[in-house]
Parts: structure tokens; C-alpha cells; sequence
């Protein structure tokens, strides 16, 4: 059968209950009307945007619906959303997913209904003192409520985010929210240190953090206990039940095309990267797609040298690395060839694994110096 | 034209009085420009100058006055720096004009800076009439100022001009007493030329510009002139005089003129600056005495960032020194720094213009190392050495002893301020010679400074210390012999040449400790644990750790995020550029002039 052309769609909803303290999404507790309009407009874009590109090949590999809390919507909304998509594209079997918070109320049959089968839950913590200091709408109890529905609904592919060096956290704390998580029988894990942005109300306030060597620990911590529970490490901060890995995430470490549809939401079509505007107002007041397009921001072209470092930049955030079979494929050339000079400074320094077919990966304490060994990849 | 109705002068002051500001308005005032095209001070036409707000290099200009006889006059104003590191600019200027405006504040008085520019102009047989300037601050004095000028300099100073530069307030008074007491130039047109060079420029289509005063004689196009101390022969292509911010062509130049000529001359060194151009078939018998050779009192290591730009770096030094006859350079190699030069300078404010200069105007990037003077060793074998680099002091073994360089300070300062400004004398290791009273509340503090402990932060220290009401001048008074030792600085270990530094023995525990601790936060985190050691004679005096680097890694990077992690990456990559590599330890540049900021935060 002949291959179509892939592409994993993002749908931004940026509507909230209340924001989170350490949250730089572009998100607010817009009104009802708000919500509506935009939904309309997303549509609208979807439209725009598959009768510019037109494209019969398209295939639709996953959809990811992220905010904000996306379950503050209707599912008749979101349903309208994936309705528009299957007009202009077909889906190959795609993973779909939604994020869902604790708290708020998700009709989980009906997501199943309309297609969705992969569920990420903000979890963050099991202490419901460290939810507080995250500035969480929830409790663990509320977490734990929202996750029976979800599986006497019938979904089995599910997502916790966890959040640890949480201010005041030790690691006792983090153990047992780690330990607690890894007993849920989920499938996919995604734990993230907190990272204090600047812009944010943590930025600024004078916060218990983890020392740096606590925090490291930490990171570990998370692969030693999820691994015993069967769950593996496959990116710097994603865990899954072999099988599992979000595929959604996965297309944008590999270098496929992705469309962003909603406001902040980044595309990479045609090798070339943009981001829509982040204001609720211009977004839900422009009249013609040509107007939409002016008020993109970061657009940048790839050429054949960038794409070569981001697939390399990218590639190296996940365990399995960067094949230098596929490399050669894309580029004509070998890993070594272009990247000879970093990839053996960085392997002598203990950060990079080279196997013997060339493939690279980052090792432990690579994973730890990241960006320190991407910079050389640039 | 008329010899008699040509006016070749020059404003004096101390830094701030207004010079710059007055020459604007003599300039608006000759009608020459429209006040729509003045620029503010269109003088200081380097974007340098304009920024600092100060006048580094000589400018003249020529313009025309209708004085109220009736007459036309040639005014060729010629525009100098006031700060004390460019005394040596200022002789120049002065040798090309006949007398000088001497601009007082009318609120600060005198200064130290007033009374060395003024000392300057009358060792030129310049003759000089003062103008009282700012007289509409609230806080003016002119009736005090005159009579200090007339005690302190001992020129008279009644009935001088009372303006505001500022605002154009009296500038018609300085323009008749330009006419009046500046006296016209003298010399023979017909004689054989005979012109002194006191400024020149290079210009990429022109060849080298040559700023010159015609003595005697005259220059014109086609003539083959001889400059008479490089022997250098050129036929003129092209002579004439400064507008304001344009070099206008003439016929020709005469006998008290002010101009320049080109002549295809590509090699700048043929036309030194004091130098006498004559011309190559007629010339005259005697050169003018031209200046002595200015002496350099500051130096430092000046290497490309990238190795590959040496020699750009050398083009450009080459140049630069064109424009800047008091800049000197040789070639040098650092273990650290690789190829370079050791460049001397007048002071520290002209090594930072310098490296500004080469930064800007040559789009350089460069490491510089941290300034000292030229220490004298004298070796047990008896010979003696300049050391102007640190890292070539020879073994302890070889030396019998060692002098630094020592400077006679005047500092002129309100008496309020006297025991603050003692006090930094004393901890600058100065020698107090005595105080004069200049009237009730205002001394004339003089000391013996080692000259290697005013270059780095003095002025600012004085600046600081008596809120702005110190002033400051100094002469090198000679060498002294002094208890010195070289700080040597290890870096994971190794010695880095570059970091190297002449300190007394006294202090050489405190500034050791200090420059590890500057280290310490310069040096970014590495792979390893980096020991930054400070030794005098292999002993390690202190110490500071830079921990090892554990954590640089973005947690999350989905579709929206990769711009802006590409982003961060590139800026980190910047910084790596930014870095010398030194055994397996990479030094940001910015770290070797690390100890010029010892005492900040203090």
C-alpha cells in the first residue's frame, strides 16, 4: 500500500479553572462565549489550512488536544474538532489524546465515543500540601476519582504528569509519589522537574527548591522505581509500558510535519516552523487566513544544516538515540561525517554512546549535560 | 588672503567646562553652518566621542567671521581633549595655532586640569585670553573665578567674557576677542615650504590624509613635497582646509595656514606625526623641532579573539597608530592567548578608547590582558630591563632588584574632602609631599603615587570619595626602587601567562585572594572540578574551587517548544565563543581583565 503523508495534529484549548503557579502556557479562565467563538475559529483555521496546503495524501497519525485543562470543553465540542479534521484528511488509526486536570469534570464515555483513546491526567503530586504549593485546583483524592471513572469508562491508555523538586519537597516525599503513581497501572509516565520560568508567579518568589545534587537524585530516582513497575525510560522525562510511547510526541522528536491549530500553537510543515499569535483577541478577530498567517511569530525555514541538528538535537532527547541508517537515508551523509568532531569530544567525555553502526545516544550523565552536548550540534 | 586676517587658535579647559560646546557655537556663530545642520557638538564626530561625551582626537575647522570692523577673518579653530591622559594630543594642537581660549567654569574655578592645559599653551609661547563660562548656573561666580585666575595662572582676566556656551550667551564678545587678542600668524609666503604635521588620517580611497600648519611657504597641488624626517617623497594630489565635517579642496595653502594635502601615500608611516613636510626641490634648511617622543605609561596584551584575525589585528593597530601617534605596539605570544601585541597606552581611559576604537572601527574581537606600567629590573649580571609583561620577569634568581614607575599627583579638591582623599592616597601606597591652600575652600593636595596603583581604578576612586569635587593631574616623576612580586595564577593547575600581574609584596596575599574569588565567578562550571590558585614564587597564597558541573538539561520539549530550546542552545554557543581555551579549561575573554574589578562591591 502506498505511504500518505504524515502528520500529527495539535489542537490548543487554552481555557482553565484557575492558573497554576508555575504554568507558562498560554491559558486563562476565558467565558462561555469565549470558548465558543473559539471553537468556531479553530475550525475555521482547519479549514484554511487544508485548502491552502491541498494535499489528498494527508494521514492523520495523531491528534493531541492540550491546554490549558481541554476537559473544561463539551465533548461535543472537541467532537466537532475531530469531525472537521476527518473532512479534509484520513486517519490512520491515529493515537488521540486529551489532557484531563483533576477537578474538573470529564465525560469519559463520550470520549471514547467520539474517538479519543489516550488520556494525560495532571497529576503533580500525591501530597495534597505540595498541590497547594503548585497552586493545583485538586487533591490526590480528586486525582485518584477522576482516574476510576476514566478506567471504568474503559480507557486503558493513560498518562500522569508527575512534578517533582517541588519547593519544600524532600525525598521521601518524592518516593512516595513516584512509588504511589507506578502502582496506578498506567500506561505512560511523564515526570517533570519544576522548572521556575520566567514570567510565572514562581519567578521571582523565594522558593524551598531542592539543591541541584537533590534534584539529580531525584531525576534517578524516577527511572530506578518506574523500571521496577515496568515502565521505561524512552525520553529525558517519559516513562511507558513497552508499546505505550506517545506517538504524538514521538513525531515531534523525529522530525515529521505537525499542524498547530489555536492560538501559541506551533507548526512544522513543509520545513518550515511557525508559531500562531498568542493573543485570544487578534486570534478570534482576524477575517482571512492571510491575516491569521501575518501574525505568526519565530517562522523560520529549515535548511538541510538545521534540519540535520534539530534531527540530531531532537533525536538525542530520546534513549534510543539517533540512528545513523536513518540519518543517512535523510541526508546522504553519515553522523560522523558531519558531527565527527562533537560526537567523539562528547564520547570521550562519557556524555555520548556511539554503537557500532554509528548510532548515537546520550548516556546517563549525558542525559544529566543534555545541553551542554546539543550546543556542539548546531 | 591676507595673513593679517587669519586667527589659528584653540579652546583649553578642564574636562566639562564646555569647550566642545563653545567651539559648536563659534562654529553656528561664522555662519559657516545653518543652526538646522548643526548636530550637537559637531566636532566630535567619531560616535565614540558623542557617547563618552568626551573629545579624544584633535579636529580643526575653518571657518569665516565678519568682524564688527567690517572685516572677513579666517578663524582655524582646532579642537582638543581635555582629559589628562591626552596631554600629548594637546601639545600637538597647540603647536599648530597661535594662541588659545582658556575656558573656567564659572562655578568649579580652576582646576587641576586648567592649570596643566594653561602650562601647556604658555610653554607654546601661545598667547591666552580667558572666557568665563556657564555664568547662568545658579551657582556661578565669575567675579571669584576671575581673581583665581588672575592669583593662581597669573593672567589677566578683567573684562574677559562672561558667556553660557550652553545657551549663546556672549559668544559675539569671544569672537571680537579672538580678533582682538589672538595675534595673526607670521611667516613668508615665498620662503621655501616648510609645515608641520600634527595630526593625519587614513582614508581607504585617498591614502593617508596629512594635517598640517604651514609655517612658512606654500603647498600646492602637483608639488612633489619631502617630509624631512622619514625621507618620504610624494607628489600632492590634492590640498585644502576642514569644514566642519568635511575636508574642503583648495588652489593652494600659504604661510600661517591650516590644511591638508593628500598624495596618494599609502604607507602610513611615512608621515609621522611632528614631522616637517618641505618641498622635495626647494626645501628649507632647518625642520622644525617637531615633538618628543611620547612616552607610553600603560600596557597590556591585546590578542584577536579568533587566532585567525592576527593579521587584521596588525592592519588595524597599524592604522589606528596613524590617527593616534601616542599609541605603540609590539608584537607578542601568549601560551594562553596565542599571537598578539603588547600595546602601550598614555593611560587607562586611552587603552579602553583604543580597544573601543579597534572594536568598532575595525570590527575586531579582542582579549585584552589586565594593564600595568613598565617596571625596570635590574639584574644581578648588572644589565637592566623594561619588563612591560609580567610573564617575562626573569627567575628571582637573576634579579638584584626591581623600580616601578612613580608620578608627582596634584589633586585639586574642596577642603571638605581632604581627609577622604588622604586616606585613598595613603592606601595607594602614596607619599605625601604637602598641601597648598588655594583660598579658604579649596587645597591643592600634592603626593608621590607608584603609578601602577593609579592606572586601574584611581580616578574613579577620587571621583567617588569626594563626590565629584577632586580634580586631578599627574607628571611621571622617575623610578623608585619597590618591594615587587609577580602573582601567578593556576587554573586547573596551570599556570595561565596572561593572568600574570606585578603587584607589591605587601598587598600581593589580599589581591591574590581577591582575583581567585573574581575568577571563581568569571570561569563557567566545566565537566570537572576547576581549582583557580593564585602563587607568588610557586608558593599558592590562595584558593577558590569552581564545583563541577551536574545538571544542564530542558525537561520538556514538545512541538512548541523547539524554537525556543534552539534558541538557548545558540545563546550557549555564543558564550563558548566568548571563551579561551586553556589546557581543558575554557575562559571567557572578559576574565583576563579580571583584575581591574577587584575592588568592586567592596
Amino acid at each position: 500500500m502506498e505511504h500518505g503523508r504524515e502528520l500529527a495534529v495539535y489542537i490548543h484549548l487554552p481555557f482553565c479553572v484557575r492558573k497554576c503557579l508555575y504554568c507558562d502556557f498560554i491559558s486563562g479562565p476565558y467565558k462561555e462565549e469565549v470558548r465558543k467563538s473559539y471553537v468556531n475559529k479553530l475550525l475555521w483555521e482547519i479549514d484554511s489550512f487544508f485548502s491552502e496546503i491541498q494535499d489528498e495524501s494527508i494521514e492523520i497519525t495523531s491528534v493531541f488536544f492540550g491546554g490549558g485543562t481541554p476537559s473544561i470543553l463539551p465533548a461535543t465540542e472537541i467532537e466537532r474538532i475531530l469531525c472537521k479534521l476527518k473532512e479534509h484528511a484520513r486517519f490512520k488509526n491515529p493515537e488521540i489524546t486529551i489532557e484531563v486536570n483533576p477537578g474538573t469534570v470529564a465525560s469519559f464515555s463520550k470520549y471514547l465515543e467520539i474517538g479519543i483513546n489516550r488520556l494525560s491526567i495532571g497529576m503533580q503530586s500525591t501530597s495534597d500540601e505540595e498541590l497547594k504549593i503548585l497552586g493545583r485546583i485538586h487533591t490526590y483524592e480528586q486525582f485518584l476519582t477522576t482516574l476510576e471513572l476514566a478506567k471504568a469508562a474503559g480507557f486503558k491508555n493513560i498518562n500522569a504528569d508527575v512534578m517533582y523538586a517541588i519547593p519544600g519537597q524532600d525525598y521521601a516525599s518524592f518516593e512516595k509519589t513516584l512509588t504511589a503513581c507506578a502502582n496506578l497501572d498506567l500506561t505512560h509516565i511523564s515526570a517533570y522537574s519544576l522548572i521556575v520560568e520566567e514570567g510565572t508567579p514562581f519567578y521571582g518568589m523565594d522558593l524551598d527548591l531542592p539543591s541541584e545534587e537533590e534534584e539529580r537524585r531525584m531525576y534517578r530516582g524516577v527511572a530506578r522505581i518506574l523500571a521496577q513497575y515496568g515502565y521505561k525510560q524512552y525520553e529525558i522525562s517519559n516513562y511507558a509500558v513497552p508499546g505505550y510511547e506517545c506517538r504524538h510526541n514521538i513525531a515531534y522528536w523525529t522530525g515529521k510535519e505537525y499542524a498547530g491549530f489555536g492560538i501559541a500553537a506551533a507548526s512544522l510543515i513543509e520545513n518550515r516552523r511557525y508559531t500562531n499569535t498568542k493573543s485570544m483577541e487578534d486570534y478570534l478577530k482576524t477575517k482571512d487566513y492571510a491575516e491569521l498567517k501575518n501574525l505568526r511569530t519565530d517562522c523560520e525555514i529549515l535548511g538541510p544544516r538545521e534540519r540535520m541538528a534539530e534531527t540530531v538535537i531532537l533525536g538525542l532527547r530520546m534513549n534510543k538515540g539517533v540512528g545513523d541508517g536513518a540519518f543517512y537515508d535523510r541526508f546522504g551523509q553519515h553522523l560522523n561525517e558531519v558531527y565527527g568532531e562533537a560526537i567523539l569530544k562528547h564520547k570521550n567525555e562519557g556524555l555520548l554512546k556511539v554503537s557500532g553502526n554509528g548510532s548515537i545516544a546520550l548516556t546517563a550523565r549525558g542525559r544529566d549535560l543534555s545541553n551542554y552536548v546539543m550546543a556542539d550540534f548546531l | 588672503m591676507d595673513q593679517s586676517k587669519i586667527r589659528n587658535f584653540c579652546i583649553v579647559a578642564h574636562i566639562d567646562h564646555g569647550k566642545s560646546t563653545l567651539a559648536d557655537r563659534i562654529i553656528e556663530k561664522t555662519g559657516l553652518l545653518t543652526s538646522r545642520e548643526m548636530q550637537a557638538q559637531v566636532l566630535d564626530n567619531m560616535d565614540l566621542e558623542r557617547e563618552r561625551g568626551i573629545t579624544i582626537k584633535s579636529q580643526a575647522v575653518r571657518t569665516i567671521y565678519k568682524a564688527k570692523n567690517g572685516e572677513e577673518y579666517i578663524f582655524n579653530l582646532i579642537d582638543t581633549p581635555g582629559h589628562v591622559d591626552f596631554n600629548y594630543e594637546v601639545s600637538r594642537s597647540l603647536a599648530a595655532c597661535d594662541g588659545a581660549i582658556l575656558v573656567v567654569d564659572a562655578a568649579q574655578g580652576i582646576e587641576a586640569q586648567t592649570l596643566a592645559n594653561v602650562y601647556l599653551a604658555l610653554d607654546h609661547d601661545l598667547d591666552v585670553f580667558p572666557v568665563i563660562n556657564k555664568i547662568d548656573l545658579p551657582s556661578a561666580e565669575p567675579e571669584r573665578v576671575i581673581e583665581e585666575i588672575e592669583d593662581v595662572i597669573g593672567i589677566e582676566a578683567q573684562g574677559c567674557p562672561l558667556i553660557s556656551a550652553k545657551n549663546g550667551i556672549g559668544i559675539d564678545d569671544v569672537l571680537e576677542a579672538i580678533v582682538e587678542k589672538i595675534p595673526a600668524p607670521k611667516g613668508d609666503p615665498n620662503a621655501p615650504l616648510k609645515a608641520l604635521i600634527f595630526d593625519s588620517l587614513y582614508d581607504s580611497y585617498r591614502g593617508v590624509i596629512v594635517f598640517m600648519r604651514i609655517m612658512e611657504g606654500t603647498i600646492r597641488k602637483g608639488s612633489t613635497v619631502l617630509m624631512m624626517a622619514t625621507k618620504a617623497k610624494a607628489e600632492v594630489v590634492e590640498v585644502g582646509y576642514f569644514g566642519a565635517g568635511q575636508f574642503i579642496p583648495c588652489d593652494e595653502l600659504s604661510a600661517g595656514m591650516v590644511g591638508y594635502f593628500t598624495a596618494s601615500i599609502k604607507n602610513v608611516r611615512d608621515t609621522a606625526v611632528g614631522d616637517t613636510v618641505t618641498d622635495a626641490y626647494n626645501p628649507c634648511t632647518e625642520a622644525l623641532p617637531g615633538y618628543k617622543k611620547v612616552q607610553s605609561m600603560v600596557y597590556c596584551g591585546v590578542y584577536p579573539a579568533d587566532g585567525a584575525k592576527y593579521p587584521d589585528l596588525r592592519d588595524a593597530l597599524e592604522k589606528l597608530q596613524l590617527n593616534d601617534a601616542s599609541l605603540n605596539y609590539e608584537p607578542e605570544t601568549s601560551i594562553a592567548l596565542g599571537f598578539g601585541f603588547r600595546c602601550g597606552f598614555l593611560g587607562l581611559l586611552h587603552l579602553e578608547i583604543v580597544q573601543e576604537r579597534l572594536e568598532r572601527e575595525y570590527n575586531l574581537d579582542l582579549v585584552t590582558t589586565a594593564p600595568g606600567v613598565i617596571y625596570k629590573v635590574h639584574k644581578t649580571d648588572g644589565t637592566v630591563i623594561d619588563l612591560t609583561n609580567p610573564s617575562n620577569l626573569p627567575d628571582p634568581s637573576e634579579i638584584d632588584f626591581m623600580e616601578e614607575p612613580v608620578v608627582s599627583a596634584e589633586i585639586m579638591l574642596t577642603t571638605e574632602y581632604i581627609g577622604s582623599i588622604m586616606e585613598l592616597c595613603q592606601e595607594r601606597r602614596g607619599r605625601y609631599l604637602g598641601m597648598e591652600y588655594m583660598e579658604e575652600t579649596r587645597a591643592l593636595l600634592k603626593y608621590e603615587l607608584p603609578l601602577n596603583e593609579i592606572i586601574y581604578d584611581f580616578f574613579d576612586a577620587l571621583k567617588s570619595r569626594s563626590r565629584g569635587y577632586a580634580s586631578f593631574d599627574y607628571d611621571l616623576k622617575g623610578y623608585e626602587q619597590s618591594d615587587l612580586v609577580k602573582l601567578d595564577i593556576l587554573v586547573n593547575h596551570e599556570e595561565v601567562d596572561a593572568l600574570s600581574f606585578i603587584v607589591h609584596k605587601d598587598t600581593a596575599y589580599e589581591r591574590g585572594r581577591k582575583m581567585c574569588e573574581k575568577l571563581k565567578e568569571e570561569i563557567p562550571r566545566h565537566l570537572f572540578e576547576i581549582p583557580i590558585q593564585a602563587a607568588v614564587g610557586g608558593k599558592i597564597i590562595a584558593r577558590e574551587t569552581v564545583k563541577a558541573y551536574r545538571k544542564d538539561v530542558l525537561a520538556k520539549c514538545y512541538g512548541g517548544d523547539i524554537t525556543r530550546k534552539k534558541k538557548l542552545l545558540e545563546k550557549q554557543k555564543e558564550g563558548k565563543k566568548r571563551m579561551r581555551q586553556v589546557g581543558n579549561v575554557e575562559i571567557p575573554q572578559d576574565a583576563f581583565m579580571s583584575v581591574l574589578k577587584l575592588d568592586e562591591g567592596k
